[in-house]
């Protein structure tokens, strides 16, 4: 499965980071304390938050996640785009809430593994 | 020009915090300031104002300098401490917190009462809304809205493993909009040194009390010439020979 197949399914928008798109998605990661999501996230995850702040673009490049999704229409600070597209780290939005979204994106990753 | 070191306590929470003990009256909160030769302290409720003006008469009375401000909690749960000393500007920054401050009733009997009083302790109002709450204001807004009031900025117990800038957003970001960092009363000087925060902005440090006998615990010495919150913003900056060290960072060789 890959980034761009979860922002089709799940009609994600896409802030930043379309030229890496293409990046496999392995598993999900659900936190808003970023402390936590440093010491257990992992590579290849995508991360649900809504949490906008900078340093959520330096927790992604520093655990390779695969993308980031921010809830219930939260948009990024501006200097957290910034990195984003600096990086080119996918940073997808959604309106739904964080239970909603995770449910549908559990759903996709396990049917994608299982099959 | 002749400058003096003064012993401060940043942080202190009164009554009107939930979680602050009812014997945290203005009148208590002065005689344990006097008693432990504090010269200047700090009044820093979760996201409220209202018990700054009592504490700062009587401390103008007994000759003790009393900052005000709010310990606020931001959109991202983080804590922080918004200094002033003048009440115009902490009128109006109680006007902010009115509008942003989240709009959840307290439950005394599971957080505590929230009550403001005066010097007699009788009780002038009661805080509806819960005071540990967020606002749903960031970091960013409610820097920028503190420096236009002239106050300072500046986020709590950053080594602590909730509300705080590591828990939160995972590290202390370099480039933090902030006029000094607070340590806990718990953080280690060594993990203080590894982590480079002293690199970051000025180091400061308050007892967190929220109950009498724990005021003063931790303090900040403050070099300064007077004690008005203008000459603390000068330390910050290094001007003239003023300094700001932790207490608990002083045998550190800073």
């Amino acid at each position: 499965m890959k980034v761009k197949n979860i922002v089709k399914e799940l009609g994600l928008s896409v802030f930043c980071g379309d030229e890496s798109l293409d990046r496999e998605v392995t598993g999900g990661y659900v936190s808003d304390l970023l402390s936590d999501v440093m010491g257990n996230a992992s590579e290849g995850d995508v991360w649900v938050t809504l949490q906008t702040h900078k340093n959520v673009m330096a927790v992604a490049s520093l655990k390779e996640v695969a993308a980031v999704i921010l809830v219930k229409g939260h948009k990024p600070d501006e200097d957290t785009l910034a990195q984003g597209i600096e990086e080119e780290i996918p940073l997808l939005g959604t309106e739904m809430e964080t239970f909603e979204l995770t449910g549908k994106l559990y759903e996709l990753i396990q049917n994608q593994n299982g099959g | 020009m002749m400058l003096k070191t003064f012993r401060a306590d940043l942080h202190v929470h009164t009554v009107l915090s939930p979680c602050g003990n009812l014997d945290m009256s203005p009148g208590r909160i002065i005689n344990e300031a006097l008693k432990k030769n504090i010269d200047i302290l700090a009044v820093t409720d979760h996201n409220s104002t209202r018990q700054c003006r009592v504490v700062m008469e009587l401390g103008r009375q007994k000759g003790i300098t009393v900052w005000g401000g709010a310990e606020i909690n931001t959109r991202e749960e983080v804590h922080c401490l918004a200094l002033f000393d003048e009440m115009n500007a902490i009128d109006e920054f109680q006007k902010w917190l009115d509008k942003w401050l989240i709009k959840v009733p307290n439950n005394p009997d599971y957080f505590g009462d929230q009550v403001w009083v005066d010097a007699e302790d009788n009780i002038l109002g009661e805080e509806e809304r819960l005071l540990i709450a967020a606002l749903d204001r960031n970091l960013d807004e409610s820097y920028q809205l503190v420096k236009s009031l002239g106050g300072l900025f500046i986020p709590a117990h950053i080594d602590r493993k909730s509300n705080s800038l590591s828990s939160q957003l995972g590290f202390v970001p370099p480039d933090i909009q902030a006029d000094a960092l607070e340590i806990s009363p718990k953080a280690e000087p060594a993990l203080v040194d590894k982590m480079g925060w002293g690199k970051i902005k000025p180091l400061v440090a308050g007892s967190d009390a929220h109950w009498p006998e724990k005021l003063g615990s931790h303090l900040t010495l403050l070099t300064i010439k007077d004690t008005k919150l203008e000459e603390f913003k000068r330390a910050l900056n290094g001007e003239s020979g003023r300094s700001v060290m932790p207490e608990l960072l002083k045998n550190k060789g800073g």
